[in-house]
């Protein structure tokens, strides 16, 4: 009897930690079920597949792409394009290639910036000659090439068109294995879930986080966990005045970090509602913190409630800030890409 | 050089600031025409969102405006919008936006000539401070991409 023809798939990590990657393997023995249905065509991280392999391969040659990271360079761009013309189905992985993640909080910065830190002011760097990357140069009569980095970090879905999200830092065991359904699914039968699907919950984290809540929410100042002599495992952070980003972000993780006493940091993102995640938990925060006795506060108490959350863009946009309303920050003399 | 005029997105809450703006008018009191009002039940209503998204497409300004503390016709709709109005001017800040940009004033039915000082006064204070920094940076990334 001849084998029912297998699908391909291919991975592949842009600006990424390799969480992703590694997460993937979480899945543990369901690995083999993948390899049952499908052919991996690409996977850097594991195997020894060269670019130009794929490049030969026809338009929607391969079933499934799954991509992870951010996009921040030109061979990130290159690549994510050659993969999009190739396969039949992009799937965002992870919360970089979905909202940028935390290599798009360098969007606080620009090229020069990330240079001259990289590669200069870290105490770990000796570079007396200042040496940073070129996208050209030549060493005894040969011409070397890199890609060109970026000022400004981008999601997937701002370079090609994505067909499903799999949000996480990294994606929820879980929540692969749903993903493995639809493709194992799709090998089946053909079938695919709507497009725009994202693999995750569509309340948020809150309704799945088995805390207690009080009442009325009301925050009086705000601490960081190590703040507190001792957290309470069973009672919600925000009662506890700790900044919990879960009532604005997507549940579906299994509410890991709540499980260990440690905040949400909002990996997963916006739900579905949410047009801008920071500015939605700016919006949570605000309307909690000083809640009591509000009407006899002056501004100066209100000031410093404000200033009670030291680096608001980076807690509020920790991982979506280049899927965000402003994308970035405004640099003066900034190139632009 | 063209003399710069701003573009000025005004939030107003239906009942105080808006029938303020509504009594600058009966009243004939003159105010320069840079701003754009959006009425809205209430100062609180006005989402974080909805300034961020105001720069985004090109505003030099935002004005919010709210009932008189204590005098809110939600109970306490305008010391929410005072506590979100001072966290978004910060973190305007940290976007490159100057926070002044961003102002909250609390300004009555009854205050038709106060509506009128303040929009002229925050419409001088835009044009001294110049077109939005999001306008001068033309920056093509920023107008793609919707998630």
């Amino acid at each position: 009897m001849a084998a029912k023809e297998k699908i391909k798939l291919a991975f592949y990590w842009a600006a990424t930690c390799g969480g992703c990657d590694v997460a993937t393997l979480d899945i543990e023995e369901k690995i083999l079920d993948v390899v049952n249905i499908a052919d991996i065509v690409l996977w850097p991280v594991a195997m020894d597949f060269k670019y130009k392999d794929v490049e030969k391969m026809g338009p929607n040659s391969i079933d499934i792409c799954l991509f992870n990271g951010a996009v921040r360079n030109s061979e990130h761009e290159e690549i994510a394009k050659m993969l999009r013309e190739k396969s039949k189905v992009m799937i965002a992985f992870g919360s970089c290639a979905c909202f940028g993640g935390i290599p798009g909080l360098a969007n606080v910065a620009n090229r020069e910036q990330v240079f001259r830190v990289a590669y200069k002011d870290t105490p770990s760097t000796v570079n007396p000659e200042l040496i940073i990357p070129m996208t050209e140069c030549e060493v005894a009569g040969e011409k070397l090439t890199l890609p060109e980095f970026w000022d400004t970090v981008k999601t997937l879905e701002q370079t090609v068109d994505v067909d499903y999200y799999v949000p996480g830092c990294p994606p929820a065991v879980d929540r692969i294995d749903d993903a493995i359904g639809i493709i194992a699914k799709y090998a089946e039968t053909g079938e695919l879930p709507p497009k725009g699907t994202v693999v995750a919950s569509d309340k948020s984290l809150c309704d799945e986080c088995p805390r207690e809540r009080a009442e009325e929410r009301k925050l009086k100042w705000i601490y960081r966990p190590h703040e507190i002599k001792e957290v309470d495992p069973n009672k919600c952070l925000l009662d506890q005045n700790i900044l919990c980003m879960g009532p604005a972000t997507r549940g579906g993780c299994g509410a890991r970090c709540l499980n260990v006493n440690m905040p949400c940091r909002g990996c997963m993102g916006p739900t579905a509602e949410i047009e801008d995640h920071g500015a939605a938990v700016l919006s949570m925060i605000a309307s909690i913190l000083g809640l009591e006795g509000e009407e006899t506060l002056t501004d100066k108490e209100v000031a410093e409630l404000a200033n009670n959350i030291k680096d608001q863009l980076g807690t509020f946009y920790r991982f979506t800030l280049p899927a965000s309303l402003l994308k970035r920050v405004i640099i003066k003399a900034n190139r632009g890409k | 050089m063209d003399k710069f005029e701003p573009l000025i997105l005004g939030f107003a809450c239906n009942w105080c600031t808006y029938a303020g703006a509504d009594l600058a008018g009966v009243s004939r009191f003159q105010y320069p025409p840079n701003i754009r009002m959006i009425r809205v039940m209430c100062s609180g209503r006005v989402d974080p969102v909805f300034i961020l998204k105001a720069f985004a497409i090109g505003a030099d300004g935002v004005l919010v405006g709210g009932c008189h503390p204590g005098d809110c016709h939600y109970m306490e709709g305008n010391y929410k919008a005072r506590r979100r109005i001072e966290l978004t001017k910060r973190l305007l800040g940290q976007f490159g936006i100057e926070p002044e940009r961003l102002r909250l004033e609390w300004i009555s039915a009854s205050e038709g000539a106060r509506f009128a000082e303040v929009v002229t006064d925050f419409t001088k204070e835009i044009k001294e401070l110049g077109p939005s920094p999001l306008k001068l940076q033309g920056n093509p990334e920023r107008s793609k991409g919707s998630r």
